[in-house]
């Protein structure tokens, strides 16, 4: 009984690691898989700008909504630094606040961040704070907006489906995450993640970010006239809290010129208007 | 609370005027646009409505035993032009402890951003700069300490400044040049929301002693400039900065007793950046006392020198903590002490070190946070406890306390004893 089940064991072992041999014969081996997909997720255009509008809805299903605008410049094309403006509008009490990250791809290396109170016209500079922290109240977490790099995970393609990559991710450091691993299903054809399982020990499901709409947006790419697929809505559900996110993408422009002098003091303490509607 | 009470004539002239441009902007866009109201720049409008609370908790023989007790609405009215950006804020509130209905405009000013390189920005406005959390060197802006000391929202510890404010920017270095006409003082204690020590009588005094201050008040002759130059470095934020103008609160008086504010010049320099896993500031500011050069006049302000280091940093998820140690020096401390007559010589260095924390809980929905100045040469201290709850998106609920402990009844925090309080409010935003 006990090698019957070993050779299963070995059997499945056998199978899945074929798959694995499979798909990296395929021309898709994991690490482009997951290069690209960071690439869909985050760096798609030199920069752009969008609205977003959040909607969080705790368990016993009160609502609270949070507005903002973004602005993005990457440095260089390497899919690695990028600086962000995020410019709340609602709710009230953080209306008109601004919120400037120069963020730093390498691994251990903290983001810049700035926030300006307009009331106060104060510029405070924001000590680097645990990524997998709440972004803004919401079940998305600093981490889920700014991106998490991918060399902070070790990655295996666990199975290709008709539509999906499904790549299993599992941080090298555990000390600095609270899940044990997140499976990530990737579009074979956009390459843009459209579910994140995360799990916490025991193979415990306890959140899910899931992308909900996915529209062709069109820019300008070097004269040329180019469509990123980009995602409009996404949702974010912690499982443990009952409570859910729905984050929703509007007036997405890509490619527009914004310079890398825009990112600095001035603009946080009075943004640039072109930029903003 | 003279200073809140008086509208100033700049405002008044200022807003019919941006009015105007505003309103023939809207004409000319409609023209252009064949009065499509889509194409009109969209006015926004926003405020609160507020009512707080507070008692002292001991008696005070000079005050009333409520530190604060006022209904307030806020306006606010912004829009935007091709060229410019307008804002309105104003307040107005019926005031317990006065026993009035008062009003503020807190700011009222067009912005423009007539080339790549400059900004401009004239009116009444809020400004700010430097390093310091909560403890200013080169920021001579005018603060309101009877607003925090009796528990307002922390937006009114800034006082708004009647000024042009033009800023530079240039591959090299950016120019932040501020233009006051007429000196804008701190809203500093008078005694008629908090008692203090007045030297004169040597006792605490309140209501019933009110200060009576000569304020520099000529229109373009009293006049503040206040200079920065700033520049980034490897995310290392480098400033210097250069005012002159008057001490911003009563630092001196005539022999005949009335308080005066005597001509100041500051010089300072900032660096701010990132230090290990948090952000750590040094901030230093030499106060030149021009009219006391040598420090042998008693009645005015000796000449200091002021540092500031700091480093804040996040201990755990959503718990922000920030250490400062803030030292002021008096440059002619033996001139001061030989020529003073009578009444308490105080340290040649203040000491004042400030703690904060802040943590959010409940989606950051709840914030605790706790700040608190401790001056161990002065042997006092001042403690702000605050809890705030957003209740929904638009209510926001608070409470909180500010302490003050002392050994003596005339150090800085020290003579404030009698007005420790404790408050509550809510606050209804649209």
């Amino acid at each position: 009984m006990k090698v019957m089940r070993h050779l299963a064991i070995t059997a499945m072992g056998l199978l899945l690691g074929m798959g694995v041999c499979h798909a990296q014969s395929d021309g898709t081996n994991v690490d482009d898989i997951i290069r690209k997909a960071n690439h869909m997720a985050l760096y798609q255009g030199i920069d752009g700008k969008g609205k977003v509008s959040m909607v969080i809805t705790d368990k016993q299903g009160r609502t609270r909504k949070r507005e903002f605008n973004m602005l993005r410049r990457d440095d260089g094309e390497s899919d690695m630094d990028q600086k962000y403006f995020v410019f709340f509008n609602e709710p009230a009490d953080i209306r008109k606040m601004v919120f400037m990250v120069y963020k730093h791809a390498e691994a251990g290396k903290d983001d810049d961040r700035w926030f300006y109170m307009p009331s106060l016209d104060l510029v405070k500079r924001i000590a680097a704070s645990d990524k997998r922290t709440s972004f803004v109240g919401s079940d998305f977490l600093y981490e889920d907006i700014s991106g998490r790099n991918p060399t902070e995970d070790m990655h295996e393609l666990i199975t290709t489906t008709n539509k999906y990559y499904v790549v299993k991710n599992v941080p090298k450091n555990l000390e600095n995450v609270e899940f044990e691993y997140y499976i990530a299903h990737i579009d074979k054809k956009t390459f843009l993640p459209m579910k994140i399982e995360y799990f916490k020990k025991n193979n415990r499901f306890y959140r899910v970010i899931e992308s909900m709409k996915v529209a062709e947006v069109e820019a300008d790419e070097n004269g040329k006239k180019v469509k990123y697929p980009t995602v409009m809505v996404s949702v974010a559900k912690d499982l443990e809290n009952g409570s859910k996110t729905e984050m929703v993408f509007s007036k997405i422009k890509y490619n527009i010129g914004l310079t890398d002098g825009v990112f600095s003091e001035r603009y946080l303490r009075r943004p640039p208007r072109n930029a903003m509607y | 609370m003279q200073c809140i009470r008086k509208q100033t004539g700049f405002v008044k002239l200022l807003f019919p005027i941006i009015m105007v441009f505003v309103g023939s902007a809207h004409q000319s866009w409609a023209e252009d646009s064949n009065s499509l109201m889509g194409n009109l720049p969209p006015v926004e409008m926003h405020g609160f409505l507020e009512t707080r609370t507070g008692i002292r908790t001991q008696k005070d023989p000079h005050e009333k035993d409520i530190s604060v007790m006022e209904a307030r609405l806020q306006g606010e009215l912004f829009t935007h032009t091709e060229w410019a950006e307008f804002k309105y804020k104003g307040d107005v509130w019926g005031d317990g402890i006065t026993e009035k209905i008062d009003y503020d405009t807190r700011e009222a000013w067009c912005f423009s951003r007539p080339s790549d390189f400059l900004d401009v920005k004239i009116g009444r406005q809020v400004l700010t700069w430097g390093t310091g959390d909560l403890v200013f060197l080169n920021d001579l802006f005018p603060k309101d300490w009877q607003s925090y000391f009796i528990g307002r929202e922390k937006e009114y510890l800034k006082a708004p400044s009647d000024a042009v404010k033009i800023g530079v920017f240039t591959d090299l270095a950016n120019v932040d040049v501020v233009y006051t006409p007429k000196f804008d003082p701190d809203r500093y204690i008078t005694g008629e929301y908090i008692s203090y020590w007045n030297e004169n009588l040597k006792r605490l005094a309140g209501n019933d002693a009110i200060i009576a201050a000569d304020e520099p008040d000529r229109w373009f002759q009293d006049d503040e400039i206040a200079v920065r130059l700033f520049r980034n470095i490897h995310n290392y934020e480098l400033a210097l900065y250069g005012y002159s103008g008057f001490w911003k609160r009563p630092g001196g008086q005539t022999i005949s007793g009335i308080a005066v504010f005597p001509k100041l010049n500051v010089f300072g320099a900032s660096v701010r950046g990132q230090i290990g896993p948090g952000i750590g500031n040094i901030e230093i500011a030499y106060y030149q006392s021009v009219d006391d050069e040598s420090g042998s006049n008693p009645l005015i302000n000796n000449s200091e020198m002021r540092y500031l280091i700091g480093y804040t940093q996040d201990l755990a998820r959503n718990f922000n903590t920030s250490l400062q140690y803030y030292v002021e020096h008096m440059l002619n401390y033996s001139n001061y002490t030989s020529n003073l007559s009578g009444g308490h010589a105080r340290d040649r260095d203040r000491h004042v070190i400030t703690l904060q924390l802040t943590k959010l809980l409940m989606n950051q929905n709840l914030e605790l946070s706790f700040a608190s100045y401790y001056s161990p040469s002065d042997e006092d201290a001042y403690l702000r406890p605050n809890i705030r709850y957003k209740y929904t998106d638009k209510i926001i609920m608070e409470a909180g306390a500010n302490i003050f402990v002392g050994d003596a009844p005339y150090t800085f925090f020290g003579q404030f004893e009698k007005n420790t309080n404790i408050y509550v409010a809510v606050r209804y935003s649209f």
